[in-house]
């Protein structure tokens, strides 16, 4: 059935040294027996899981006549371009400021749904046409999110199958398979991002997830086939591409360790690695191969990656450079009160910040593409070392995979507050697996859903996003404490100090505030607020999982000495 | 042109701009041609308070006159909150307390019978789609029987006065009320105990509505103005399309046409006695809790097939003591629950709720598939007609595959209502007959409510004698 796993299996277990294996296997999520146990029981227990599934979507329904940001406008914009020009001129056009800014398999997929929608409405398939949204068009538009994501449930499913069933209980609701579910299915940030902010998130986190799953699965050609298709959608997902080359090359190359756990060289397999590469390549050439033989690779690019935005998106994400601008304005505002500085020379940048797409630091020295680059690759490289020295298995690759994306979460240049989910979406694989990492799901999770308020500001929309946020908060903070009933306390006293505190900020950013008479007069505060508090958890969620990653390998470590 | 958004608007400018005396009649200031105040003084009193919190908001949303037809994003987003709010302070509690003094039922059954009763479609639809406040009603009555099932008769009265004094159509679930209340008070004996309850609960329904109508009574024709408004007889016997036995009738024969409105108030009261009765005699002599529920659910629908001047809304009367039930019989209340949505079906798309219409219903299905799986609870016993088929199965052999009859019959049901709101809500209806998809609809679902009618009424009277079989064999 599966002839890589029956190769890696075999070959550990005739070596002469199967203690790396046997050391190995324990950390994996799932070996073959007990993956074919939870998918029988995960299909026949009432069906939980197409329910789940099915009442997602019907959630998802309900959400069609809701607010959508621009992001709609740019969808239908490139519905429009895929479907009227050639290919050649995709990466010219710009009619509209929403120029396409998405590899070509993105491109391609609008293409193919351009077919279908002049079914339901050509009017919004004309270039010219800017702001469209006839109610045809929101229709067609949302179900084609709704529907993609049958490919994020296929994921999720595939995902459950690799949780181990030992902590299975008696009760469904208990099993770690039905919280996992839950927590990807009904996730609060997808909902919100994908069908009312309007994006197509679902069908791109199920490609990563399905990857994930593969990996697991040790269908490694598979996992890595679909990551670089996957990046060729969307190019934000290059963050997390260093924990799948090492991975691939540590743990799937490497066909053997010593008995130390360490490198051996003469085991790598150069058929795997060219094998590797062959996928790589030909999805690329599949992908890049027309412009390429168009001549149109640096314009591509130069759409691909818009290095004139500014540091921060116009709601500061709530990264290091949050913290970092809110430093500097603050050190600007008691500059200026006690005279340090010249308010003379500083009028340019008086308090806009948070508004402006280019925004000047007064007082700190401002940034540049070049040294957040060079900070996102300082703070992966050791969780990347941590991953070829000390390999773990796939969950080795999780913990990795997702400190790449906080990482560069934490440092990137233009960072949105959307691209939270990246981290979000792995670590729930990993929360129902241990008590320490659930507790840091609760904080990186409510945090990071926190911080995705802003993106809905229409009234009508204000208790939609509350009470999804409170259903989905509820029901991992109570799941989650039912699954490590015997761990103790998920978090510490500070940790729930720290996020009952949202309750109160967000009474006061959306209700005190706009009632107070500082709304004229500042106006950005709620959202430096918000921006500024969620940083420092994030920031702390990074920090400690940094942290339990690296103090982790060397327990492990020690024990297989 | 306007509808029941703009009436409970209205009602919060008349209730906080004009004098209470002033509220039910016609005056200069209250014209009630345009949305008359036409509900219990409950209603009228959680108007005013409304009113008094939009005034802080907004004072332009009740001025007097000025505001008529008034509507904006934060106003829509105003009234709505209130219903949430009102939702969320009697109905939904309500509801949580009702399944978990569940008796013999695990903690997941409580739960997925909670999660159902909560998602059953009609309401919500009605309630946050179409606007109205049934769920306080609904809410009241919901604790009335919550009470009583713990044996509080007193509080149970007053919870269900409440609810008739916010809607007169609450009355729909007077009688079994009144003949549990009796029955309980007949088996402690009329002489003894059972008097001193019966007087005690006799005091505190008339304290409850004295204290509702205090305001209305400085003058007997204040009250009778009152009365006058909630029981309108002038507005025919049925409207619109409903799905109850006129109207279905009248597709044959046009009765508004042929017979006068006295004769049709009579007929359409002797109809709605003659179908209460049995589960009325059955439940005073006899009273127990299931029974009560049962025969909620009858009455209810005996009501609505039979009597005059029913909305399309009206269903939800029936729905209520229907999703309380839901845990015993969930096949055929999960089956009740989807017709009565669908019998509300014009409406909804009068509205523009059809993505809302099918969402939900599916939602409300799946999530009774997956926690009842009720596919597999349709043999007799599961459908409570045990007894009942013990002495017919007799006369009609061919009965013998009722699980698959029954099934296949579901499935039938189903895919027509799929097919019919597919129909209503995509084609034209031909020029010459505007109405054909809503008659339709109704006269489809009242074919259903009259099969359930009498399988509702089969499982109360079958049910009494079964339990005293128990009770012998014990």
């Amino acid at each position: 059935m599966r002839p890589a796993t029956a190769a890696f299996r075999t070959v550990p277990a005739g070596s002469p040294l199967p203690v790396c294996a046997c050391a190995v296997a324990p950390q994996r999520f799932c070996q073959g027996g007990c993956d074919m146990a939870v998918a029988a029981t995960g299909g026949g227990s009432g069906g939980w899981f197409p329910a789940l599934a099915l009442g997602v979507s019907l959630l998802k329904c309900l959400l069609i006549p809701t607010y959508h940001s621009t992001d709609f406008e740019v969808h239908r914009n490139w519905l429009a371009i895929t479907h009227n020009l050639p290919v050649s001129q995709w990466y010219y056009e710009a009619t509209s400021e929403w120029t396409l800014d998405y590899p070509p398999f993105f491109a391609w997929f609008e293409c193919a749904l351009s077919h279908i929608a002049k079914y339901f409405d050509p009017e919004m398939l004309v270039i010219q046409n800017l702001n469209y949204a006839s109610y045809a068009t929101v229709l067609f538009q949302r179900l084609s999110v709704i529907l993609t994501d049958t490919l994020f449930i296929y994921a999720v499913r595939e995902c459950c199958r690799c949780v181990s069933g030992k902590r299975i209980g008696k009760d469904l609701l208990e099993k770690p398979m039905f919280v996992l579910a839950v927590l990807l299915l009904w996730n609060f940030g997808l909902l919100i991002v994908d069908h009312i902010h309007f994006q197509y998130n679902g069908f791109l986190f199920g490609l990563m997830l399905l990857s994930v799953a593969r990996l697991f699965q040790e269908r490694h050609l598979e996992g890595a086939a679909l990551f670089a298709v996957l990046l060729h959608f969307k190019h934000i997902y290059i963050y997390v591409a260093p924990a799948y080359g090492v991975y691939l090359l540590r743990s799937y190359c490497l066909t053997e360790n010593k008995a130390d756990g360490s490198l051996k060289w003469s085991s790598f397999s150069f058929l795997r690695i060219t094998l590797l590469g062959l996928i790589v390549c030909l999805v690329s050439a599949l992908s890049l191969g027309p412009f390429i033989v168009l001549g149109q690779l640096p314009q591509l690019i130069s759409r691909l990656f818009p290095f004139k935005r500014g540091l921060c998106h116009a709601y500061w994400a709530p990264n290091f450079w949050a913290l970092y601008n809110a430093v500097d304005k603050a050190l600007a505002v008691i500059g200026v009160k006690y005279k340090f500085l010249d308010p003379e020379k500083m009028q340019k940048a008086a308090m806009t910040g948070g508004l402006v797409q280019e925004f000047q630091h007064t007082v700190l020295p401002s940034v540049t593409p070049f040294a957040t680059l060079i900070c996102t690759v300082v703070s992966i490289l050791p969780s990347v070392f941590c991953l070829w020295f000390k390999p773990q298995g796939p969950r080795g690759f999780l913990q990795c995979l997702i400190l790449c994306a906080l990482s560069s979460f934490m440092f990137g240049w233009h960072v949105h507050e959307k691209a939270i989910l990246l981290a979000i979406l792995p670590l729930s694989l990993l929360s129902v697996q241990r008590a320490k990492d659930a507790g840091l799901y609760l904080i990186l999770t409510t945090t990071g859903h926190f911080s995705l308020f802003p993106l809905l500001f229409t009234a009508p929309e204000l208790p939609i996003k509350i009470l999804l946020m409170l259903l989905f908060t509820v029901y991992s903070f109570s799941s989650l404490r039912t699954l490590f009933r015997k761990n103790g306390p998920l978090l510490n006293w500070l940790e729930i100090l720290y996020l009952t505190a949202l309750v109160p900020l967000e009474i006061f950013c959306e209700i005190v505030f706009p009632l107070s008479p500082w709304k004229l007069k500042l106006p950005f505060i709620p959202l430096l607020l918000t921006s500024v508090y969620c940083a420092l958890g994030i920031t702390y969620a990074w920090l400690k999982l940094y942290v339990s990653v690296l103090t982790e390998s060397a327990t492990v470590r020690q024990k297989v000495e | 042109m306007y509808g029941d958004y703009e009436a409970q608007r209205h009602w919060q400018e008349v209730t906080y701009n004009l004098p209470i005396n002033q509220w039910y009649f016609n005056t200069s200031d209250n014209n009630l041609q345009y949305w008359g105040l036409d509900y219990p003084p409950l209603t009228a009193y959680h108007s005013l308070l409304c009113a008094c919190i939009a005034k802080l908001i907004n004072p332009d949303w009740i001025g007097l006159h000025t505001s008529r037809g008034y509507e904006s994003q934060p106003h829509k987003l105003f009234m709505r909150a209130t219903v949430f709010i009102a939702d969320l302070l009697v109905y939904i509690p309500a509801v949580i307390m009702y399944c978990c003094y569940l008796k013999e039922t695990s903690t997941k059954k409580k739960v997925s019978t909670a999660l159902c009763v909560l998602l059953y479609p009609g309401l919500i639809l009605i309630d946050h789609g179409h606007f109205q406040y049934n769920s306080v009603s609904l809410g009241f009555a919901l604790w009335g029987v919550l009470f009583l099932s713990n044996n509080w008769d007193l509080l149970g009265s007053v919870a269900f006065c409440l609810a008739i004094n916010y809607k007169q159509m609450e009355l729909y679930h007077s009688l079994p009320f009144f003949c549990y209340l009796l029955g309980k008070c007949f088996k402690r004996g009329l002489t003894g105990k059972g008097l001193v309850l019966l007087i005690k609960i006799a005091v505190t329904v008339v304290a409850a509505f004295a204290m509702c109508w205090l305001p209305f009574c400085t003058e007997a024709e204040q009250i009778l103005q009152v009365l006058r408004r909630l029981f309108a007889i002038d507005r025919g016997l049925f409207e619109d399309k409903v799905a109850n036995i006129w109207c279905s009738l009248s597709v044959l024969i046009k009765i508004k046409n042929i017979i006068s409105p006295q004769t049709q108030l009579k007929l359409s009261f002797a109809f709605t006695f003659l179908s209460l009765l049995p589960a009325c005699i059955k439940l005073t002599l006899q009273p127990s809790l299931r029974g009560f529920k049962f025969a909620l659910v009858s009455c209810a629908l005996s009501f609505f097939l039979f009597s005059f001047q029913v909305h399309e809304k009206s269903v939800l009367l029936v729905s209520l003591p229907v999703c309380l039930i839901i845990n015993e019989i969930p096949f055929m209340a999960t089956w009740f629950l989807l017709v009565s949505t669908f019998s509300m079906l014009p409406l909804l798309l009068k509205d523009g709720l059809l993505l809302a219409y099918i969402g939900t219903t599916l939602a409300f299905l799946t999530v009774c598939t997956a926690s009842f799986s009720i596919f597999e609870k349709t043999s007799a016993e599961d459908l409570q007609l045990k007894s009942f088929s013990l002495s017919i199965w007799g006369y009609i052999p061919w009965l013998k595959p009722f699980p698959k009859i029954v099934k296949s019959l579901f499935l039938v049901s189903i895919t027509l209502m799929g097919v019919l709101s597919l129909i209503s809500a995509t084609l034209n209806p031909p020029q010459k007959l505007p109405d054909l998809f809503p008659i339709f609809v109704s006269v489809v679902s009242c074919l259903h409510f009259l099969i359930f009618l009498m399988y509702f009424n089969i499982v109360l009277l079958w049910d009494s004698r079964n339990s005293r079989n128990q009770k012998k064999t014990n």
